[in-house]
């Protein structure tokens, strides 16, 4: 193992972990930013006029939300860039992106949910347009997550992966208007950051929430990307560093056979026998 | 490039007419998959008869799961779909003629399953021209969806539960839409139904397009 650790390209300057300076930096923003949030959320900002305390799981549930709808986009940008680059770079954007969208994704459904329950009397309303396209399009990214775990050939996964997560962002208006006429209705509220009537406070704290967990979910995309980074490297040296170990038992053997090293007689390339 | 797809699509109707897999296991299927519905709905005839539409879909997307199956199974076999890249067919050519084929089969499954659900649910159908586009129009649909994720799999050798959780989200939209215009058929919503035939063709051009584009890349080998 030590043979093939030597020679494994480093990935930033600490190739043990996916950890930099930047990350660390970042890290300790939303270090400070979540407890900053809270402060916020449950103590500083009003509650609402119709919504009583369940405005502040808004807090976090609409910057969720709309970075669920930025991670599946970006799997979609960076799935176009892989079709037409072709390069790892993009398929390991993809892949990143896409995990951390499904983890918001079901974020998004379950704070709803919980919102819901006081505020519309229910867990879950199938007449409401963006719960139902929101849990269509938690599925169908799951699945694509779940064909990234398949076994093949690393470049034909990133190519069919790529099909998929451009299909599955062309899927959003389509389940987004099917949706729509289905129950004719939306319990769902209207935009409330266009009407103009917010307090100052709950505006503030709101962006705040967009901020820290925007940056939260560039700190896990980061070290996502270079997690699978790093976890094809071991894929694609697995294989050479079997083959090392066993040549290295192998030589071993004979040295052990002889009662010393043997010069010549077993080329590490040659069939080792 | 149509006589292409048509060489293709004959080919894969020629296989299946031969294997009679459609026939005597598939078909069988729908029919049981109708039954079931009236056991689990409880053998009350107007809950059946106000559900039939939803009921149908259902039944359809399920037997297409199979159908896909049968049709990237095919491929699979023997390495065929090897054979078909070597063949210098377009593979825009290719995904037509094996989304036509799948289209010739899934309707005739339908035409099985839509008798089955009036005998059986003891519907009556109001709008027959409503009913008979909107069964074309979803067919293709889904055939054209069914044609694209039923590669993705091809060569992989984990297709049989890889497929439902990639195509049935996908579908969904697809389920809404002709279950409202079947029902409007039926005389039993109040639903616009040629303005949901509308929806259904769109997602239906989409995914044709769209498989006419991609198809080539998934069919590449590294």
């Amino acid at each position: 193992m030590t043979a093939t650790a030597a020679t494994a390209p480093a990935v930033g300057n600490d190739p043990a972990g996916t950890g930099s300076r930047g990350t660390r930096v970042l890290g300790a923003f939303i270090a400070a930013g979540i407890p900053t949030l809270l402060l916020f959320a449950f103590a500083l900002s009003p509650e609402d006029d119709s919504m009583r305390d369940a405005v502040r799981l808004l807090y976090i549930h609409v910057p969720v939300a709309i970075l669920t709808y930025v991670a599946f986009g970006l799997t979609a940008v960076a799935s176009a860039g892989y079709l037409w680059k072709r390069t790892r770079w993009w398929d390991t954007l993809a892949h990143a992106s896409a995990e951390i969208g499904v983890v918001f994704c079901g974020l998004t459904l379950v704070t709803g949910s919980i919102w819901g329950r006081p505020t519309w009397n229910t867990w879950w309303e199938w007449g409401d347009v963006r719960l139902v396209t929101t849990l269509v399009l938690f599925l169908v990214f799951v699945g694509y997550l779940a064909f990234r775990r398949v076994p093949a050939d690393p470049e034909v996964r990133a190519r069919r992966a790529a099909v998929l997560g451009i299909i599955g962002a062309i899927n959003i208006p389509i389940v987004n208007r099917s949706v729509e006429w289905w129950e004719n209705s939306t319990l769902h509220q209207r935009s409330s950051l266009t009407d103009g009537n917010l307090e100052d406070l709950t505006l503030f704290t709101w962006f705040l929430g967009t901020v820290v967990l925007g940056a939260a979910f560039l700190w896990l995309l980061v070290h996502r990307f270079r997690l699978a980074w790093l976890e094809d490297e071991v894929e694609r040296q697995g294989l050479a560093s079997a083959l090392d170990e066993r040549r290295a038992e192998a030589r071993s053997g004979v040295e052990q056979a002889v009662g010393g090293p043997v010069e010549g007689a077993l080329d590490p390339r040659g069939d080792p026998r | 490039m149509v006589r292409d797809s048509l060489v293709v699509a004959g080919k894969d109707l020629r296989v299946e007419w031969r294997s009679r897999i459609l026939t005597n296991q598939v078909a069988p299927f729908t029919l049981l998959v109708v039954v079931l519905f009236g056991f689990a709905l409880d053998a009350d005839t107007a809950t059946l008869r106000d559900t039939a539409a939803g009921l149908y879909w259902v039944a359809v997307l399920l037997v297409a799961v199979l159908a896909v199956q049968r049709s990237a199974a095919v491929e699979t076999a023997d390495d065929a779909h090897q054979r078909m890249l070597l063949s210098g067919l377009e593979p825009a050519a290719i995904f037509l003629g094996k989304a036509a084929a799948l289209f010739v089969q899934l309707l005739a499954l339908e035409v099985l399953l839509g008798a089955a659900v009036i005998v059986l649910f003891d519907v009556s159908v109001g709008n027959v021209a409503l009913l008979l586009c909107t069964a074309v129009v979803a067919t293709a649909a889904i055939a054209a969806a069914g044609t694209i994720y039923g590669v993705l799999a091809v060569g992989l050798g984990v297709r049989e539960t890889l497929l439902p959780i990639l195509l049935l989200p996908v579908l969904a939209p697809v389920l809404i839409s002709a279950t409202r215009a079947f029902g409007d058929a039926f005389g039993r919503v109040d639903a616009d139904g040629w303005a949901w035939l509308g929806l259904l063709g769109s997602f239906a051009i989409v995914y044709i397009v769209f498989g006419l584009l991609a198809y080539g890349v998934l069919l590449e080998e590294s």
